[in-house]
């Protein structure tokens, strides 16, 4: 009998690594997206580091759905 | 050639009600906590994932191989006969599960079914014992461990990132997020469930010389198995959306999203490196952790604790019904007729007694069966206590807490006897709720007692 320990490691770390990353960028960028200065106005560089983050986990979300469709 | 051509016929329609069940079964692995945080409306969020399910039946046209993934020896030749008593246990167990509101495997359900169909026609050594273990037990095992740890980091992480953050300014980023992830779930699902079933109709197609081998399924086995796949998940297993979404703990939109991302990270690392995962046992492994990762989240143990023994029993118990199908319709057309007349009685059976206790998008989010003890909310007594009932009824929810049902049964059974001292003209209000069938076995025999 065969176990594939190996690419259940990989599974597990992949999926591990994946999730924490997903999650902080995302979270990051909701607290980066709804700081603001103490006047109430619009933090810009706060902002934009929100913006980035949002973009890296659009890019995860097309890099899954690519390999749905692959 | 007449009636091969009726039996295909019936396979394939058997197919797509296996397709449909699969569909309504696992609409919670996408939907549950996108639904129990309010992050969508049910009906909304049920629509969606339908559209996505249809959508990713025609993403991929790789067509599954073997539909048994090796565990039975096709290559022996696999009469449509085989299959179609593999189909009948699967839909069976999937019904079955989903009145008692647990999320288990459709794949192992349809994995089972088709070895015990192999094992009542052809025998042990047709069944592939270390491909049983390699792709059923350790995927079983390890699914929601992977899932749950991911998801407890995460949502430990996400917490402890956005604690100084405002609840309502997050709220909409967690939406946005939750809606994300779940769609990818839902998209993967159409991908690889939808997948199964194409292959089981073509195979049965290819057995009956309607199509050549090793060619790839035609549109409308394509479409169909979309449609009955999307139809089904618009239908909505209500019932194992409750259990996932508030059964098993109370989810926050950052636990939720947390969740749902390690669901979708899982499962797509997990079809991608070639380890596949039960997507059910992913989504509840990722719940659980979601729950164990909040400061203060209780996950209800024994809820989690019958999931686990309903996902034990789901490769035993659909296979003991396809292997008795199978021994069935090996009889000849009588056989495969008596199959398909049983399956369907059976059947519209579950879907009675599941009227007896509706839920719908209307209750789904109704979480106070989980938590107050009230002997009236007890599942009522099914009639034929058979084999699967029994089964069934051991791994059920407790809809009161088993623990909290067990006191209450103690209770009603004291006040029961007191009436019995007493000998009051009206029967105390406990012993009217077991008289409704509320009671257990065990209690039923202590009936005799009472005047």
């Amino acid at each position: 009998m065969h176990i594939d320990w190996g690419a259940l490691g990989e599974v597990f770390g992949v999926s591990l690594l994946a999730t924490v990353v997903l999650v902080g960028l995302f979270t990051v960028g909701i607290v980066g997206g709804s700081t603001r200065r103490a006047d109430g106005s619009v933090h810009t560089p706060a902002r934009v580091g929100a913006y980035a983050c949002y973009a890296l986990c659009a890019g995860a979300v097309a890099f899954g759905i690519w390999l749905i469709a692959a | 050639m007449e009636h091969i051509t009726l039996l295909i016929g019936i396979v394939i329609v058997t197919a797509l009600v296996f397709d449909f069940t699969n569909g309504f079964h696992d609409t919670a692995n996408a939907m549950a906590t996108t639904i129990s945080t309010g992050a969508l409306k049910p009906k909304v969020a049920v629509g969606m994932s339908a559209v996505l399910n249809l959508v990713g039946a025609f993403l991929s046209i790789e067509v599954a191989k073997t539909i048994s993934s090796g565990i039975i020896d096709e290559s022996a030749g696999v009469r449509p006969e085989v299959i179609f008593a593999g189909l009948v246990g699967a839909v069976i167990w999937n019904l079955l599960t989903w009145l008692a509101g647990l999320p288990s495997s459709s794949s192992h359900a349809l994995m089972g079914g088709l070895i015990g169909a192999t094992v009542a026609s052809v025998g042990m050594g047709a069944v592939n014992g270390g491909v049983v273990v390699m792709k059923v037990l350790i995927p079983a095992l390890t699914a929601p461990l992977v899932a749950g740890i991911a998801a407890t980091l995460s949502t430990r992480l996400t917490y402890r990132v956005a604690r100084n953050a405002d609840e309502q300014q997050t709220f909409k980023g967690y939406r946005a997020g939750q809606i994300t992830s779940a769609a990818l779930v839902s998209l993967a699902h159409g991908t690889n469930d939808a997948q199964k079933t194409m292959g089981v109709i073509t195979l049965a197609l290819v057995t009956g010389g309607a199509l050549a081998p090793g060619s790839d399924p035609p549109v409308w086995v394509i479409a169909s198995a979309g449609i009955a796949i999307a139809l089904g998940t618009y239908l909505g297993g209500w019932r194992i959306i409750r259990t996932m979404g508030k059964g098993i703990t109370d989810i926050q939109p950052p636990q939720g999203f947390a969740a749902q991302t390690s669901a979708a990270a899982t499962i797509l690392a997990s079809s991608h490196i070639g380890f596949s995962l039960s997507t059910t046992h992913v989504c509840s492994g990722a719940v659980m952790g979601a729950g164990l990762g909040r400061k203060g989240g209780v996950v209800r143990w024994s809820t989690a604790g019958r999931m686990v023994v309903g996902w034990g029993l789901t490769l035993p118990a659909a296979g003991l019904v396809a292997a008795g199908s199978a021994l069935l319709a090996g009889q000849g057309d009588w056989g495969v007729a008596t199959v398909a007349v049983l399956a369907l009685v059976i059947c519209l059976g579950i879907w009675a007694r599941s009227r007896r206790e509706p839920v719908d998008h209307t209750n789904v989010n109704d979480d106070s069966v989980f938590d107050e003890p009230s002997p009236g909310a007890a599942l009522p007594e099914p009639e034929p206590a058979g084999v699967v009932t029994t089964a069934m009824r051991s791994v059920a929810p407790p809809p009161a807490g088993a623990a909290q049902s067990g006191e209450a049964e103690t209770a009603a059974t004291q006040e029961a006897l007191a009436a019995v001292d007493g000998a009051p003209e009206q029967p105390p209000a406990a012993v009217r709720a077991a008289e409704t069938g509320a009671e257990t076995p065990q209690r039923a025999g202590s009936a005799p007692l009472l005047p």
